[in-house]
């Protein structure tokens, strides 16, 4: 009886695996496109794609909080901020090598991490989005004016990218693809991560909190444990955001940095792989192309997000999805 | 209910004790006059924050709606107040604040109704929005007033210090102090005495009975945030001769509203004012002690709090 | 069959305030091993409250809570799934834009390490996927296990409730009005459903639909204003006359 069942319900649903093998050549295609972005273009089409796979990272470690936990933070740039002021201060400052000092600045983001995870996970809801915004406006406020450590508004520069295996990334090809590396590892360990059984119970207890807990399983060491991966991943942008810019600012803790990476989630389409990364070229070149025209990028960022909010609430993403899906659905 | 006052009477002696002891430590070091002034410095501050976080909490109350607009509007209160007494001589900062503060209702009236309005069921979503203004507001100040801060004159007839014992006391901090103190009795007296904060209550208490027993729910919750849009304005023009207005200040002010209404507990008044002198005291007394690490020292008694009462010295409902 | 000493499930003068409110008072309860226990009463007699403080989803003013002997008054909600305590709710709690099988492995792998695993993604655990259809078998759910839950009936999603519990395996199963909402067809199918848990789990119920309700239970406990009324064998609660008091009033 149970063999007859087997057989006839555990085959994956078809649905799902009907467009397969044009979906591996897409996928494909596009790996080719990205690898090969910097034969065909130029120093700052190049620059550009290395920010947006930077800001990429972030929006991504930051969705496994708001999309896949249902914890909307505005305090994730204190990750980002914290890891590179780290990198920066310990390899222009405390004497360390480059290697030490990324260790120690992704450490030691992580420990933060850990510790403003304890305090924010009070909260959920409205309640964890102002913990996280109150956090991140204090290291704002510390980056500011603790000048003898941070140099405050003038930022710590003289910071220089690192030489992995002896090749030099200091062109724009080379930063790229040492970017684009990081980031494939990135995506595919956050994507695994979102696929996991634990990334299952996170779902849960974004869901259904309650039952979750009725299930048998510890909302809360589930949601610390994703808000210090999120972290680590933060930090892990932070780290080639310092190596690009080869200089840090506190306003890369400051609200509007931890907003544009929130736009990017929303804006992509939150609880999706490919949103925050959709949403990160949109972010990222809107304000290369506007600051451009106009000087007024904290404005048209308040812009797009009432746009976005009001009129895609969903996201880019599940959006073109749903009219992709209407479309072919309604061709059949 | 005995728990409660035991609550009230703790964090009435916890204000009094920072302050004390701020005041007595950089009296030793500094001197008397000194740690008068930095009080008052902390009175004023603590004032200027009770007006911002009263609004916010009471918005956040009611509507569960974290308005992060509410530093852009106390910036933009404080421009426009400088910007009458800028443009019409004569005219007195009191009229100013009530000009400033009717302007600004009126802009959070027309944000409730046309934008917030239509997200009412997307709690997220009204947050971006709220945050998505207060970039448009803030950068919306800087075109029009420019980079350079605009000092706010102080009115005339408080410009000179009270001397009393020898001591010279700042008065217009003095005059922030007591006019604080009065909006805390008048919206005391609003939300209790008042129709209108009957039906504010039964809202923050139990929205879905307010609704049943045929509240105007949705003129409320306009009314309410004009009311802390309002305050929130005025209390910039308030803060102007202080601080001035220039570009920035929102995001000054903000994280300490939010951090006093954290600390307070959200949708208490009372917890916004013990909040509010708490955060006065400890931001005025840090940065004059330790000016690098004083932001450091705001985190204290946030994650003192958190860590043991998450819902806030005098929250009633979880955040 | 011989009567455990320790009860499944004991309660001990349990006290609940909500805010100045009393929503428990003064409840004892003893449920035997394998017990079918009804518990009854009129709306706000703080039943629910009830389960909420078993499960520890609410915490007791006051009082004890004992499962198999053991005191778990203070545990963590998710500790006490892990000693064989599932629960149902009233209000359906669903995963609503899964799968009724991702529903069911959820409540499967809540009891399992592998809910710690962050490599190995969910899909690939077969048996567990072969669990859960043959749990949703038991409901008869089988044929809809990967269609979302926003697909199916109200009924439908009932079962769904029970079988999530039920996947657990519990030892102790708290059913809070499992034919709430419910056709006289579909309640006859939960009825016949709830029948055939085995008898290693013990049944604690809610309910309002008596002519049902009834027939599944052994012992019944009515309360009223947050106070054990009456507490016994089935059919002494029914001919009790404080059962008719709270029920017809004077």
């Amino acid at each position: 009886m149970t063999d007859v069942t087997d057989n006839t319900t555990i085959a994956a649903p078809p649905v799902e695996r009907r467009n397969s093998g044009l979906r591996i050549a897409l996928y494909a295609a596009l790996g080719i496109l990205l690898v090969a972005l910097p034969l065909f273009s130029g120093d700052f089409y190049i620059n550009l794609a290395s920010q947006i796979l930077i800001a990429a990272i972030f929006a991504l470690s930051l969705n496994l909080l708001v999309g896949y936990g249902g914890l909307s933070s505005l305090g994730h740039a204190s990750f980002l901020g914290l890891s590179a002021y780290f990198a920066a201060w310990f390899f222009t400052r405390g004497g360390l090598d480059h290697t030490s000092a990324a260790l120690v600045a992704l450490l030691g983001t992580t420990i933060v991490a850990g510790f403003f995870g304890l305090i924010a996970l009070r909260a959920s809801g409205l309640g964890f989005l102002m913990i996280t915004l109150a956090l991140s406006q204090v290291l704002w406020g510390v980056a500011f004016r603790w000048a003898s450590v941070t140099n405050g508004d003038n930022g710590l520069s003289g910071m220089t990218r690192p030489m992995p295996f002896g090749i030099d990334l200091n062109g724009p090809a080379a930063f790229y693809w040492f970017s684009l590396v990081i980031f494939g590892i990135s995506f595919v360990l956050m994507a695994i991560f979102t696929e996991s059984a634990f990334g299952s119970a996170l779902r849960g207890t974004r869901d259904q909190p309650r039952r979750m807990a009725a299930l048998g399983f510890d909302v809360w060491l589930i949601r610390w444990i994703t808000f210090v991966y999120a972290g680590f991943w933060g930090a892990v942008a932070g780290l080639l955001y310092v190596y690009y810019h080869k200089y840090i600012h506190p306003t890369s803790l400051s609200i509007t940095a931890s907003a544009e990476g929130l736009l990017s989630v929303i804006a992509g389409g939150s609880g999706t792989l490919g949103g925050p990364v959709v949403g990160s070229i949109l972010v990222v070149m809107l304000k290369n192309y506007a600051s451009a025209y106009v000087e007024r990028w904290n404005m048209l960022l308040g812009i797009v997000f009432l746009v976005i909010v009001i009129f895609m609430p969903e996201g880019l993403v599940p959006g073109t999805k749903r009219l992709w899906k209407r479309f072919t659905g309604g061709a059949k | 209910m005995q728990s409660s006052q035991t609550r009230t009477v703790l964090a009435l002696l916890a204000v009094v004790l920072v302050g004390a002891l701020g005041f007595s430590y950089i009296a030793s070091i500094r001197s008397a006059q000194f740690a008068i002034v930095q009080t008052l410095n902390s009175l004023a501050l603590g004032g200027l924050l009770f007006l911002l976080a009263a609004g916010f909490s009471l918005i956040f109350g009611l509507m569960r709606l974290a308005n992060l607009t509410h530093g852009a509007l106390f910036m933009l209160g404080a421009y426009i107040g400088a910007n009458i007494m800028r443009s019409y001589e004569g005219v007195s900062l009191w009229v100013a604040m009530l000009g400033s503060g009717i302007l600004v209702a009126l802009m959070g009236g027309v944000l409730e109704r046309f934008v917030l309005r239509k997200l009412s069921s997307n709690s997220l979503g009204q947050v971006l929005v709220t945050l998505g203004m207060s970039f448009i507001i803030a950068d919306a100040c800087l075109i029009i007033w420019g980079g350079d801060p605009i000092p706010v004159p102080t009115p005339p007839d408080l410009r000179a210090p009270i001397r009393l014992f020898g001591y010279a006391f700042p008065t217009y901090r003095l005059a922030v102090v007591v006019l604080a103190i009065v909006a805390a009795v008048a919206l005391y007296l609003l939300l209790e005495r008042t129709r209108l904060g009957a039906m504010i209550r039964a809202g923050v208490d139990d929205m879905a009975m307010a609704r049943a027993v045929g509240i105007p729910v949705s003129k409320l919750f306009t009314a309410v945030f004009m009311l802390g849009a309002g305050i929130a304005g005025a209390a910039g023009v308030l803060g102007g001769p202080i601080m001035s207005a220039y570009p920035g200040l929102d995001a000054d002010m903000l994280p300490l509203a939010l951090i006093v209404v954290i600390l307070g507990g959200v949708g208490s008044l009372f917890g916004a004012f013990v909040g509010s002198f708490i955060i006065g005291f400890v931001y005025t007394f840090g940065t004059a002690l330790l000016p690098d690490l004083a932001y450091v020292i705001l985190f204290l008694p946030m994650i003192l709090v958190i860590a043991f009462r998450p819902q806030g010295l005098f929250g009633r409902i979880a955040a | 069959m011989t009567t455990s000493a320790t009860p499944a499930l004991e309660i001990i003068n349990l006290h609940k305030n909500f805010g100045g409110l009393p929503a428990t008072q003064n409840v004892s309860i003893k449920v035997q091993p394998g017990e079918r226990r009804l518990i009854i009463g009129p709306n706000g007699a703080g039943k629910t409250t009830l389960f909420n403080q078993i499960t520890g989803d609410f915490l007791p003013t006051s009082g004890t809570i004992k499962l198999f002997g053991q005191d778990v008054t203070k545990l963590k909600p998710h500790k006490r799934a892990h000693l064989g305590l599932s629960r149902t709710y009233q209000i359906i709690t669903l995963f609503n834009r899964d799968t009724l099988a991702h529903n069911i492995t959820l409540g499967l792998l809540g009891l399992q390490k592998a809910r710690w695993n962050m490599l190995r993604p969910l899909a690939t655990y077969g048996d567990m996927r072969t669990e859960a259809i043959r749990v949703l078998g038991l409901v008869n759910l089988e044929h809809l296990a990967d269609r979302p839950v926003t697909d199916i009936s109200y009924g439908e999603k009932r079962r769904v409730e029970i079988a999530m519990a039920m996947a657990q395996r519990p030892k102790v199963l708290l059913l809070d009005e499992p034919l709430a909402g419910l056709s006289a067809g579909e309640r006859a199918n939960i009825k016949e459903l709830v029948a055939s848990i085995p008898r290693e789990t013990t049944v604690v119920m809610i309910e309002h639909d008596m002519d049902t309700a009834l027939d599944l239970a052994e012992t019944v406990t009515l309360l009223h204003y947050g106070k054990v009324i009456v507490d016994g064998e089935r059919d002494a609660v029914i001919a009790d006359e404080k059962t008719r008091e709270v029920y017809l009033g004077h």
